[in-house]
């Protein structure tokens, strides 16, 4: 059984290098927990697109069982799920995350 | 029904229990908790599975009524 949600999210996941699933979107981030992976992603200046789950039930669903994951925020990277603000914040910290965007090939914007 | 951090470390310790679990009620009103889980049945899982391996603990209620919990996980030392 195909399922339309998951078919959008990985046609989305696969198409582009960053994607991140949070209530609100860039500009304002409608909880703190989106936010910080927002600032996260602004102070490693890379490029992303962001999906706001609030203006889609569907996806604020779908998204939660594609990746076996309870939460929103979810970032994606390469097609690959690396994880939610806690998992992001502790691998922004310890330098995880920008060795994650380098072995991938995701560069600094200029 | 709010949830107390006994009860998140009870529920923890059911499906992990060689684990050392430190339960946070940042606010004090159950509406925000800090969870650290150290146990060796994370041995050898990325930090997705290993914060799996406690939502599924916490049955369902993760993003639900426990929509803010942090959580830090690692294999003991």
């Amino acid at each position: 059984m195909t399922n339309p949600v998951f078919d959008r999210i990985k046609n989305d996941i696969e198409n582009n290098d960053v994607v991140l699933y949070m209530k609100g979107d860039a500009m304002f981030p409608q909880c703190g927990f989106s936010a910080t992976v927002v600032e996260i992603l602004n102070y490693f200046n890379v490029e992303y697109t962001t999906h706001n789950v609030l203006q889609d039930e569907s996806l604020r669903e779908g998204i939660k069982q594609f990746s076996d994951w309870p939460t929103i925020p979810q970032l994606y990277v390469k097609g690959e799920f690396v994880g939610g603000c806690d998992i992001v914040r502790e691998m922004a910290a310890n330098g995880e995350l920008v060795a994650h965007f380098e072995s991938n090939g995701i560069e600094p914007k200029n | 029904m709010a949830l107390t951090s006994p009860e998140i470390e009870t529920m923890i310790l059911e499906i992990l229990p060689d684990a050392k679990v430190q339960v946070q009620d940042m606010r004090g009103d159950g509406s925000q908790f800090a969870a650290h889980v150290v146990s060796k049945e994370f041995e050898g899982k990325n930090r997705v599975q290993q914060h799996q391996m406690v939502y599924k603990a916490l049955k369902g209620k993760v993003g639900e009524e426990l929509h803010a919990l942090s959580l830090q996980t690692s294999v003991p030392e």
